[in-house]
């Protein structure tokens, strides 16, 4: 024993013991993070797979099987020919049998060994416009690519050719996990904090706390401390299984991901605390926990909708949003390898945010029962 | 006598509702202060303020010498206080409990095992240490409360409601807890809803929507009650109950099991006796002297506080 | 019909090794107000029990309003009432409306429902109050009206928990008047509590200890028995004695 313990301290343990003392809760903490990581990650993906394509080939000529060939060559059509009529193509659309229907006229072998200007008719499903418009994309590159393979000789005086870098195969996951991410994290961070405080007023034993000579910071702080370690904790698990399930590449440096996502999970955690001062019970708590975190993370943060396209207003207020800041670390870190010096400006914002949320915290952290 | 509490003109209004309507009296050192009233009467914010959990509206609370409004830190180290409801870790065990309570108010190392080892025999509560809260009963309960607010030896206790809902048995042990950190030398300010309670305590005050309407030792309280009151048995209570409402000069008519308690504006004479045994058809079979209960000389002030207004 | 409401002999119940309610006999008479007093766990929840038909016993023979506690459970069950204290009506509702409801859940018709609901407004002097909302009654009252709704397809025998813990001195003693009521139309009253303010009420009561009872008689004559001022003390006297042995 010797010297007594910091109250900070003895608050901090009790709350561990707290946190140990009930399993279940502590089971589902990490799953239920888990399981949305995985439920988010497969469902939040924008690429289409499997176009299936219907084949219309009244050409039957040796190049017109090396047209379809060229398409079966890519992993996202997916071909067979069609023996029926052209009218009959709506039902194929209607029972969902293709997504677009290619109708290759019966002169195509013949213009194209010509090299007169030969129609390829695609007929495209756009009940889902976004979908129709990748559609065409991808087709038209197919077919570019079957006209050079085919002859260079048409002389094309210049082109413009795009390299994409970071995330060459535009694939979706990479940049939604590292915004899943985001989300968890400051959601539960929030959800922990805000229910640990409204408990103790919910069940009568801050009454009993605050007759003691005990300060707001010491409460504060010690209730926070573990948590920080819990909800870092949960962070790891996140991130790793963000990465490894979803084979999301990693650039950067590990050490300055898990340094800032502290930071990140701090700013969380304060967000908590301030709304647990507020709250009276703890199912307000929770209430407010996940309408300040999951819709602005959703909506405001960059997580799915570019910042930069949104009206101005709502431009101003994703200042106000912390997963803003994280998507820019995290990103960065992820996917380009960005340095702490790259980062320093999103950091200082976090580390500013969280000072505030904790001052203001304690500032309104009442130590007597009056509203 | 030195004062423990002083209350002043304490008020407390939430909104336009005046929990507490300007209270004012003081408690001695050393003194077992019993607060009876029902529940809404105001004893909770009364408590609660004395604490400094709570602002007053107007008035002021001193507590050994010191403001409530101001001296909050320091108040709060010489005071101990149980709250109404069981407000300790129902998932910590007893020691645990013990141990962070001790933390809190900085009970030093060197005093700690000693206070620990006083506060478990008097509970008897060395036993289940390492028992969780939550699963122990309500009787237990309420001793570890009253420890963990005994953990750094104050001066003042104040404790709200302590034995409500307990057993009988643990609400007589925990009574006799409370006289012997009275005999050393603790100030105890104890509020009940328990009329009977009230008998326990070296003064009582009274307290009704918000108002303090008597302070007094129990005994003479008690004999405040002018009415002569009177403990009739008979064949047919009910019957025997409406015939005496129906008399003049009743001023209360009250069933107790097999028996009815009747109160008087006047003394009976033996004549009216026998005279009211005839006309109640034999209802009537004998009567005695009753001494009033707590609750009867309660619901007399407060039926005068009433009438008052 | 008999003077006696509710008689068993060596009623008991065993759960596993645990005997809750030990060789328990108790006569009752019609519109006697008889309490059953004990610490949790001393027996009192489940001697009720058996009695509302809710347990099987395990031993001993009981006859409640004369039917049989083995053979007859189910037609015990329309005999009595039951109110704990958490029975409560609803205060956003009328006092009509919060008949008209229990009246439906007991499965009784609109007329009688109408019929009952006034002469029970009409007995606790409330009809004027009959379409302000419960939650404006004083607690007393309410707790009275709760009674009455508990009691709308005429029970022969009522059981209360802990009817007035927590009830102020003057809400009590009306509530109670409704209670003296109710016994005085022949129909018999079980309290059960622990609150032994609540037990100088009753005609008669048990104290019960560790599934036995260890005492019963008329408070006054317990009282003077044990030479003790309250029932408070004397139960406090008896667990002492009870525990030391």
């Amino acid at each position: 024993m010797g010297k007594e313990k910091p109250i900070v301290i003895s608050i901090a343990i009790k709350e561990v013991l707290h946190i140990l003392k009930d399993p279940r809760s502590l089971v589902i903490l990490f799953l239920m993070p888990i399981l949305q990581l995985v439920m988010f990650g497969y469902a939040l993906k924008m690429e289409i797979q499997e176009v299936r394509i219907g084949v219309i080939d009244y050409s039957h000529s040796p190049l017109s099987r090396e047209l379809v060939d060229s398409f079966r060559g890519s992993e996202f059509f997916r071909l067979f020919f069609f023996e029926g009529e052209e009218r009959d193509i709506n039902d194929l659309f209607r029972k969902r049998k293709a997504h677009a229907v290619m109708i290759i006229p019966g002169n195509f072998a013949k213009d194209l060994t010509r090299e007169s200007l030969v129609d390829i008719q695609f007929i495209i499903d756009a009940a889902d416009p976004n979908a129709a418009t990748m559609i065409r994309n991808y087709v038209n590159q197919v077919i570019m690519n079957f006209n050079e393979n085919r002859n260079d000789m048409i002389p094309i005086p210049f082109e413009i050719r795009g390299t994409l870098l970071y995330n060459p195969d535009r694939k979706s996951t990479y940049f939604f996990v590292p915004g899943i991410v985001a989300l968890l994290l400051v959601m539960i961070s929030a959800l922990l904090t805000s229910i640990t405080i409204t408990r103790e007023k919910e069940t009568g034993t801050m009454e009993q706390i605050l007759v003691s000579p005990v300060r707001p910071h010491e409460i504060i702080i010690g209730k926070v401390l573990p948590y920080i370690l819990l909800a870092f904790l949960i962070g790891i698990i996140i991130l790793l299984i963000g990465i490894f399930l979803f084979q999301v590449p990693f650039e950067g440096s590990v050490m300055l991901l898990l340094f800032l996502s502290t930071l990140y999970i701090i700013t969380a955690l304060s967000l908590g605390l301030m709304i647990s001062t507020i709250a009276p019970t703890q199912q307000v708590a929770m209430m407010l926990a996940l309408i300040v975190t999951l819709l602005p993370t959703f909506l405001l943060s960059g997580f799915i909708f570019p910042i930069s396209s949104m009206p101005k207003l709502l431009q101003y207020l994703t200042y106000l949003i912390p997963a803003k800041y994280y998507l820019f670390i995290i990103r960065g870190i992820i996917l380009k390898g960005s340095t702490f010096m790259q980062l320093f400006l999103p950091t200082l914002y976090l580390s500013i945010m969280s000072t505030v949320l904790l001052v203001i915290s304690i500032r309104k952290f009442s130590i007597n029962l009056e509203r | 006598m030195k004062v423990a509490l002083e209350i002043i003109e304490f008020k407390k209004v939430y909104g336009t509702y005046p929990a507490v309507n300007g209270v004012s009296f003081s408690v001695e050192e050393g003194e077992l202060f019993g607060l009876i009233g029902p529940d809404g009467a105001g004893k909770t914010t009364l408590i609660r303020a004395l604490c400094t959990l709570l602002k007053p509206t107007s008035g002021s609370l001193i507590v050994s010498g010191m403001d409530s409004n101001t001296d909050i830190l320091a108040i709060r180290n010489i005071l101990g206080y149980m709250p109404q409801r069981f407000s300790l870790y129902q998932d910590l065990s007893v020691e645990q409990n013990l141990q962070f309570f001790a933390d809190l108010f900085k009970v030093p190392a060197i005093h700690r095992t000693e206070r620990l080892n006083r506060l478990y025999q008097f509970s008897r509560l060395e036993s289940f240490k390492k028992r969780l809260a939550g699963e122990l009963s309500g009787g237990m309960k309420q001793k570890l409360a009253l420890s963990c607010a005994l953990i750094h030896t104050p001066a003042i206790l104040i404790l709200d409601e302590p034995t409500y809902g307990v057993d009988p048995l643990s609400r007589q042990e925990f009574w006799e807890i409370l006289k012997s950190i009275q005999q050393e030398g603790a100030t105890i300010l104890v509020s009940t809803a328990y009329m009977e309670e009230a008998e326990l305590c070296d003064r009582v005050a009274l307290m009704y929507n918000g108002k303090i309407i008597e302070i007094n030792p129990p005994e003479k309280i008690k004999a405040e009650y002018p009415y002569p009151l009177y403990r009739c048995e008979g064949r047919d209570m009910q019957k025997l109950r409406n015939f005496f409402k129906n008399l003049e000069g009743i001023r209360q008519t009250q069933l107790f099991g097999n028996a009815l308690h009747v109160s008087f504006s006047e003394k009976p004479s033996p004549g009216d006796w026998q005279k009211w045994q005839k006309q109640s058809g034999g209802d009537l079979k004998n009567w005695i002297d009753h001494e009033p209960s707590m609750e009867d000389v309660f619901l007399y002030l407060i039926n005068q506080e009433i009438k008052d207004e | 019909m008999s003077e006696i409401a509710v008689q068993t002999s060596g009623l008991t119940k065993k759960f596993g090794d645990f005997v809750a309610v030990d060789q328990v006999s108790i006569d009752v008479k019609r519109g006697e107000i008889f309490g059953f007093l004990g610490a949790n766990g001393a027996g009192k929840t489940t001697m009720i029990r058996m009695l509302c038909g809710l347990l099987k016993p395990t031993s001993g023979e009981g006859k409640v309003t004369g039917l049989d506690l083995y053979a007859e459970s189910e037609r015990i069950k329309q005999k009595i009432g039951y109110m704990s204290q958490k029975f409560s009506l609803y205060n956003d509702l009328t006092l009509s409306e919060n008949i008209d409801f229990y009246g439906g859940i007991y499965g009784l018709n609109p007329t009688d429902i109408e019929f009952k609901k006034n002469q029970l407004l009409a007995d606790l002097q409330l009809t004027p109050w009959r379409d302000k909302l419960t939650g404006t009654l004083p607690p007393g009252f309410k707790q009275g009206l709760a009674l009455g709704t508990a009691m709308l397809h005429d029970p022969s025998i009522v059981f209360l928990d802990e009817p007035t813990s927590g009830v102020d001195p003057s809400s009590r003693r009306a509530f109670w008047d409704v209670i003296y009521q109710t016994a005085s139309r022949g129909i018999t009253v079980f309290v059960t509590t622990h609150f032994m303010d609540e037990a100088e009420y009753c005609h008669r009561i048990s104290i019960m200890s560790t599934g036995k009872i260890i005492a019963l008689d008329r408070p006054d004559n317990l009282r003077e028995k044990y030479k003790l001022p309250t029932i408070q003390s004397v139960f406090v006297h008896l667990m002492r004695q009870a525990s030391t042995h």
